[in-house]
């Protein structure tokens, strides 16, 4: 019953299907879901945002050309019978010299373009006046803490923690002057336009933080203290969410991040510390 | 390289059942009972991954019979939160080691190796027969965890550390689950490095007359490259399973710093490193992904190049590609670790050779293409299921570009995205290689063919039903939709349902689909027409053995002399367009 048809049904399968998977990467949205990163809400995201544009284009560009290649010589050689033998013009050197200059120059130049974003997140130290938050991370919760009037951490003691007592962070105020007036909080609040200095820690396992709107991830690695910095550009509430295993509960770790202006921050940290 | 032959008979015909057929030597047999477990255990998958989709779109309903499985982890047949990530570990672990694993390299590689060099079995018969049932015992062990405690590990495949290291503290499963998990893995470990072994020796010692390295077919080329990167790659592994265990079990802190407070309990370790987990089975993780990949890369080289009747554009190329990409596979380990806290510099150095791995895959691909060109393509299940896995290698390819860059994977690591990249590169395209070569040599395998009608349907159906579940797993990705959660109750991952539900009728589909393929195989083996000594015309050793099975040793005592290279299509001769490798005919004329 198939005859010649597989090769024709083949090429037509497959070119279909190219086209088809592009059309929800252009329109950004597939069976009424949005399916595209969110507006950036920092200062760095631009830039991981004209990344993944740039390797869209190219990738997708190159996905489109070698299954429409793929469909075409299916459906011309599919199924010839007798048919004289040819060779692809130039034979096999010319396509390894397309691969390497045009694949591997793509490659590197995307690899070397990419470094500039990377680095923006990683490689510099957050600003002497950025706001340091500590924020731990435990199975299923993140917390927050802030510095308080005398701008110093209480030291932590895991023997401590004590979730019963809302000590989250192990804190020993009795014995520990600078834990006194530390804030903790449920909630990541920061003031809109500051960069925010992320101390991070893990109670227990690996967690993650993960914020799309800021274009931000980054593991909790138990045993590790782990620094973030960012800025938040627009007032509002986001979703933070743990992206590392971390148990049963792991789809139920969030928190939310609020972005205030100064002044609403600093009425809310007032209110925390009463 | 001297040319060696195979001199030695290394054991009788085998004559008692449990020999024949349970104990055997005999490296078809094993082959053969590679393959089996390999089907047993993509079902048992497949079906996890199912009951793990239903789940996804309904959290709340009951799926009927499943709280025979677990009375704990499903009650009244609801799965709950932590039952779905036993599900997904099970999953994972099932079809990367017992499927994608075994399949393309340790069954067919078992079985065609040796008689494409023209070996009458492996170098070492007793090992192979012992590396199979190591792995049976594998499976066993970690099935078992179906059964015991409070049921299996729910850690994921790559059984992050300290979650995988302390113990029940850490929640359901963690206790004697996870413990069977690091046992089942160290005993795979061991089968691999024996199976890997056996494999290396076999290919350098018991080549036939003519048979020279360049004259291999290549898909004897990927094996036993594949052979080199498993064996070091197990070998890094093994220990890492083995110091998992000592740290559950005799309280050894390789993977556990200290200070970690674990529900509500102190936990009594100091010192180790939950890094080091990482990088030890990422060292060896990565790898794997081509252990899985290269084998089927060969296998579809191999078919296409005989439905083509032409050789590839360049054999040389290709082989050098595999190898190349073999290479790499042990400088890119990091690449999984971009985020996980390790010196932010490493990730540059990390990132450029995955960069550089497109290249080879690249040449591949282009190869492949290129040699499509012009050729005279029989289309039949085989040669279908070849050119899909270059299209599902081509569209998992792309996406790993994205990965490779340490910026983009701050917005994409850990979310679908990741998921449909290794599905499609690792998993769908490597289950292509795998039916390929089914529908390719399962005429050698049983005397009988394989129905062509039911093998087209099953291609069509198959590859329309995979893109369908692979390609919307990117867009989520794209999307933010963070991975291994087991209901999406976030404000923003609310409005994706619509694609996850999608997904899921497309896998129920797919799923259903392979019914398709199963009854074919069982059909074919006992109905199906009886297949002549060479069904498709191919010039490797495999189709020059006097019977289809081949006898216990392959060639009836015989000992082939090797006179081409492997791929002499075109070719006038008193055969036809093809000259045997066995042919001392010289061939009248080549395109």
């Amino acid at each position: 019953m198939w005859g010649n048809m597989g090769s024709k049904i083949f090429a037509v399968l497959v070119i279909f299907i190219a086209l088809a998977s592009a059309v929800p990467i252009i329109n950004h949205t597939f069976l009424g879901a949005t399916v595209a990163p969110p507006e950036d809400i920092s200062t760095h995201g631009a830039e991981i945002d004209k990344q993944l544009d740039e390797t869209m284009l190219e990738a997708g560009l190159s996905f489109l050309a070698a299954q429409l290649v793929l469909g075409f010589f299916v459906w011309q050689f599919g199924g010839r019978k007798d048919g004289v033998l040819k060779n692809f013009p130039g034979g096999a050197k010319y396509l390894v010299i397309a691969a390497l200059l045009l694949v591997g120059a793509e490659a590197i130049a995307l690899g070397a373009m990419g470094t500039k974003a990377w680095a923006s997140v990683y490689f510099q130290p957050a600003s002497a006046d950025a706001l340091p938050i500590q924020v731990q991370a435990g199975q299923f919760a993140f917390y927050f803490r802030y510095a308080g009037p005398d701008g110093k951490f209480g030291a932590l003691h895991p023997d401590k923690i004590d979730e019963g007592n809302a000590n989250y962070f192990g804190l020993d105020p009795a014995n520990d002057v600078d834990a006194r007036d530390d804030i903790q909080s449920g909630e990541l609040v920061v003031p809109v336009n500051r960069e925010i200095h992320l101390m991070m820690h893990a109670k227990d396992v690996g967690h993650s933080f993960y914020v799309r709107e800021l274009r931000i991830q980054q593991d909790f690695v138990p045993g590790l203290d782990l620094s973030l910095h960012f800025t938040a550009t627009k007032i509002g509430k986001y979703e933070i969410v743990c992206t590392q295993l971390c148990g049963l509960g792991h789809y139920n770790m969030k928190a939310y991040l609020t972005v205030m202006s100064q002044d609403d921050f600093d009425k809310w940290l007032k209110a925390q510390s009463q | 390289m001297p040319e060696t032959s195979a001199h030695v008979a290394h054991h009788g015909p085998p004559t008692s059942f449990l020999r024949k057929h349970v104990f055997s030597l005999d490296h078809k047999v094993i082959g053969k009972q590679y393959y089996a477990l390999g089907l047993v255990a993509v079902f048992v998958g497949m079906v996890l991954s199912w009951i793990m989709r239903i789940h996804l779109i309904a959290p709340n309903s009951a799926i009927p019979g499943l709280q025979w499985l677990s009375k704990v982890g499903a009650p009244g047949g609801v799965v709950t939160p932590e039952y779905y990530l036993s599900l997904m570990t099970m999953h994972g672990t099932l079809m990367v080691f017992f499927v994608l694993t075994n399949a393309p390299f340790a069954a067919f590689g078992n079985y065609f190796l040796p008689i494409q060099i023209g070996a009458e079995d492996m170098a070492f018969p007793r090992f192979n027969m012992m590396s199979f049932w190591t792995t049976f015992v594998a499976f066993c062990i970690l099935v078992s965890a179906f059964f015991v405690g409070d049921g299996p590990p729910l850690s994921g495949w790559t059984a992050y550390a300290p979650l995988s290291a302390v113990g029940g503290d850490s929640g359901p499963g963690q206790a004697v689950g996870q413990t069977l998990w690091g046992l089942s893995i160290f005993v795979f470990c061991i089968a691999s490095l024996l199976g890997s072994l056996n494999f290396i020796a076999t290919t350098l010692d018991l080549r036939t007359k003519g048979m020279t390295l360049s004259r291999m077919p290549i898909c004897t080329w990927a094996w036993f490259i594949t052979s080199c990167i498993a064996l070091l790659a197990f070998a890094v592994l093994l220990p890492a399973c083995l110091l998992l265990v000592l740290d559950r079990v005799a309280g050894t802190s390789f993977f556990i710093p200290s200070g970690l407070n674990i529900s509500d309990h102190l936990q009594p370790h100091q010192g180790g490193s939950p890094l080091l987990w990482q990088h030890l089975f990422w060292f060896f993780g990565h790898p794997e992904v081509y252990i899985a990949i290269v084998p089927a890369m060969g296998i579809i080289s191999h078919i296409l190049i005989c439905n083509m009747r032409k050789p590839l554009l360049s054999h040389k190329v290709v082989i050098y590609c595999m190898m190349s990409i073999g290479f790499l596979s042990y400088m890119v380990w990091g690449h999984h670790m971009f985020l996980s806290g390790m010196n932010p510099f490493s990730a540059l150095v990390f990132s450029f050779p995955t960069l550089l791995i497109t290249i080879p895959a690249t040449i591949m691909t282009l190869i492949w293409l290129g040699s499509l060109y012009g050729s005279n393509l029989r289309i039949n299940s085989a040669s279908l299921f070849s050119l899909g896995f270059i299209s599902m290698f081509v569209a998992g390819g792309v996406s790993g570009f994205f990965l490779a860059q340490p910026s983009i994977d701050i917005y994409l690591h850990a979310t679908y995205f990741v998921v449909g990249h290794f599905h499609m590169v690792m998993g769908v395209a490597a289950i292509m290689g795998v039916f390929a070569g089914t529908y390719f040599w399962f005429p050698k395998m049983t005397g009988r063919m394989m129905n062509e009608t039911l093998g087209k349907w099953h291609f069509f159906l198959t590859l329309i039903g995979t893109y369908a579940i692979f390609m919307p797993f990117h867009y989520l990705g794209l999307a933010g939709n963070v991975r291994r959660y087991s209901a999406f109750t976030d404000d923003f991952l609310v409005p994706l349902l619509p694609v996850h539900k999608f997904i899921t009728y497309a896998a129920l589909f797919t799923g259903a689909a392979q019914l398709i393929f199963l009854f074919n195989l069982i059909y074919s083996r006992f109905k199906g027409a009886p297949a002549t000594e060479n069904p498709w015309e191919c010039t490797s050793l495999e189709w020059s053995t006097p019977s289809s099975p081949p006898p216990f040793d392959n060639f009836g005592g015989q000992h082939p002399v090797v006179y081409h290279d492997p791929y002499q299509y075109g070719a006038k001769s008193s055969t036809g367009d093809y000259l045997m490798q066995t042919s001392p005919e010289q061939a009248g004329e080549t395109p």
